[in-house]
């Protein structure tokens, strides 16, 4: 449980009841109109002190607004943002991490820095967290499930937290690596994937603004099933990208293995980029389901670089993207 | 069993087969079937039809087992009709809302998927199993020619099991367990009869053999 001082919460920040109303998703709650209404007036009334996530309240995070934002989408909602997850150490149905990551200890909680670097650091979380300024970025989301999502998360450029590490110039590759206990994530062996998570980007992929250190999402504490307390997001890659809850940063000089890559690299790639170009072996990802929609309304078609195209292309020119997925 | 109990028994089947599909008809229409309907929609009819599969396969061995069970034959057919009912529903999902009608959409999958490719062909083993479903048909074919032609329900069910496992992602584990259930009751059938096999009597005639 994240324990917040009293002094770090202005009464100011307190959510507002209009933002309360935006966040909180009806649909699971309300089986009828009788039932909605009773439960707006009871809604109301609670507003001031229960936040989106009901009883197990993140931290409101001070956040900037960020020129990086993506417009021009409808945000998924906190509760599918929060119930419909990909974290296997808690166990493979999409139901599970919001059932089970309970027990996830957000502090202490340190990431160290390792590899080559000028020498190696160990970063304590609210000592990130005051690194730079928080930004709201939202983002789409692209899983390589081809479903997707629009989150408004909160964090900084990891090109930011990079310069703090000062990699060696023989630094080409960082690789993340997950929160792994398995007293504490008793699921993870409902899969054969080694853990912990292993994930790594190109050093100018990594360094690219997009590229968000994210430590929260809705304007509080990232929930434990969304990777908390610290993650990394790259909107322009397949979800499975942007590796969850990290722990220790290293840079190398090769690169790293990364776990879906070594479970199945005929279906994963190191660089996983969004592109509708390249099927995936078991189906084509011409097209996405957005998450929240009705059934009829889900199917789009998916976007090259999941439309970050302007931010990221410069990356990859000439290079075979069908050869390099 | 009385003819009253017997259509009790089946307006229940007929009740519990169809919920599934009322279920997911209500959600769609007030939009609660989770983040993902599409997902949900295309998860639950595989299942089900699995399931129902699954349970019309362990008929014939609870019947060898246990005589008293007879009367389970009653409920074969409408079982298997209702897997294929969800089976339809499956592919209709495919269809309309993975591949938004297009043809040419549903060629390439088709050609490159393994798991649809798998998928279309167990789909195409059930369809001449559900036209010949009909009394009509058994007497047209006659009982050892039906016979044979329903023997591919065993294929069906093999390229169904295979498709679950060609879908989900390498490493994860979930059909292990209707897997288990499948081979078991594909096995049960040799070995009950290798067990029940007729056999010469070793002693003088024995009372009550």
């Amino acid at each position: 449980m994240i324990i917040a001082k009293q002094s770090d919460i202005p009464s100011s920040e307190i959510t507002s009841r209009d933002d309360y109303f935006r966040y909180l998703s009806r649909r699971k709650f309300l089986k009828g109109a009788a039932a909605a209404g009773a439960a707006t007036a009871a809604a109301a009334r609670l507003a001031p002190f229960v936040s989106p996530r009901g009883v197990f309240a993140g931290t409101k995070l001070p956040t900037v607004p960020s020129p990086l934002t993506t417009t021009g989408e409808q945000l998924t909602t906190f509760e599918d943002i929060t119930h419909y997850n990909n974290f296997y150490e808690f166990g493979v149905d999409k139901s599970d991490p919001a059932k089970n990551a309970g027990g996830l200890p957000t502090r202490p909680w340190t990431v160290s820095v390792e590899g080559l670097v000028t020498k190696p650091l160990t970063f304590d979380i609210d000592a990130l967290l005051k690194l730079r300024p928080l930004e709201e970025r939202v983002y789409r989301h692209r899983c390589v499930e081809a479903w997707s999502m629009v989150i408004p998360w909160v964090g900084y450029s990891l090109s930011e937290f990079i310069k703090e590490c000062q990699p060696l110039s023989t630094a080409k590759y960082v690789q993340f690596l997950s929160y792994y206990d398995r007293h504490v994530e008793k699921w993870a062996g409902e899969s054969t994937i080694f853990w912990p998570y292993s994930e790594g980007l190109r050093m100018d992929e990594a360094m690219n603004p997009l590229a968000l250190l994210t430590f929260g999402l809705y304007g509080e504490t990232l929930p434990n099933q969304d990777g908390a307390p610290v993650r990394v997001v790259l909107p322009w890659k397949y979800g499975f990208k942007s590796a969850k809850s990290i722990v220790k940063v290293r840079f190398v000089a090769k690169q790293p293995p990364t776990t879906w890559n070594d479970m199945a690299p005929q279906e994963y790639g190191f660089y996983s980029n969004v592109n509708p170009n390249v099927d995936h072996p078991r189906w084509s990802q011409k097209t996405e389901r957005r998450i929240g929609l009705a059934f009829y309304a889900q199917r789009r078609a998916t976007l090259m670089f999941n439309g970050y195209t302007d931010q990221v292309a410069s990356l990859y020119t000439g290079m075979n993207l069908g050869k390099y997925y | 069993m009385k003819r009253s109990t017997l259509i009790i028994l089946k307006s229940l089947t007929w009740i519990a087969c169809l919920w599934l599909a009322a279920r997911l008809a209500w959600g769609a229409v007030t939009n609660n079937l989770g983040p993902d309907p599409t997902a949900e929609i295309a998860f639950s009819t595989g299942l089900a039809t699995l399931y129902l599969l699954t349970i019309t396969l362990a008929i014939t061995p609870l019947r060898r087992l246990f005589p008293r069970l007879n009367w389970l034959i009653e409920f074969r057919r409408l079982l298997g009709l209702f897997a294929f009912f969800y089976a339809t529903l499956h592919m209709l999902t495919y269809v309309a809302l993975y591949s938004g009608f297009s043809l040419a959409a549903m060629e390439s999958d088709i050609a490159k998927r393994r798991f649809i490719t798998m998928g279309v062909a167990a789909y195409l083993l059930l369809v001449p199993l559900a036209l010949t479903s009909t009394t009509w048909a058994i007497r047209k074919l006659g009982g050892k020619n039906w016979n044979w032609l329903h023997r591919l329900i065993y294929v069906a069910v093999i390229c169904g099991v295979i498709h679950y496992w060609w879908q989900v992602k390498p490493g994860v584990l979930t059909p292990i367990t209707i897997t288990v259930i499948v081979a078991g009751l594909l096995l049960a059938r040799p070995v009950i009869r290798f067990a029940q096999r007729p056999r010469r009597a070793e002693a003088p005639a024995q009372a009550g053999d």
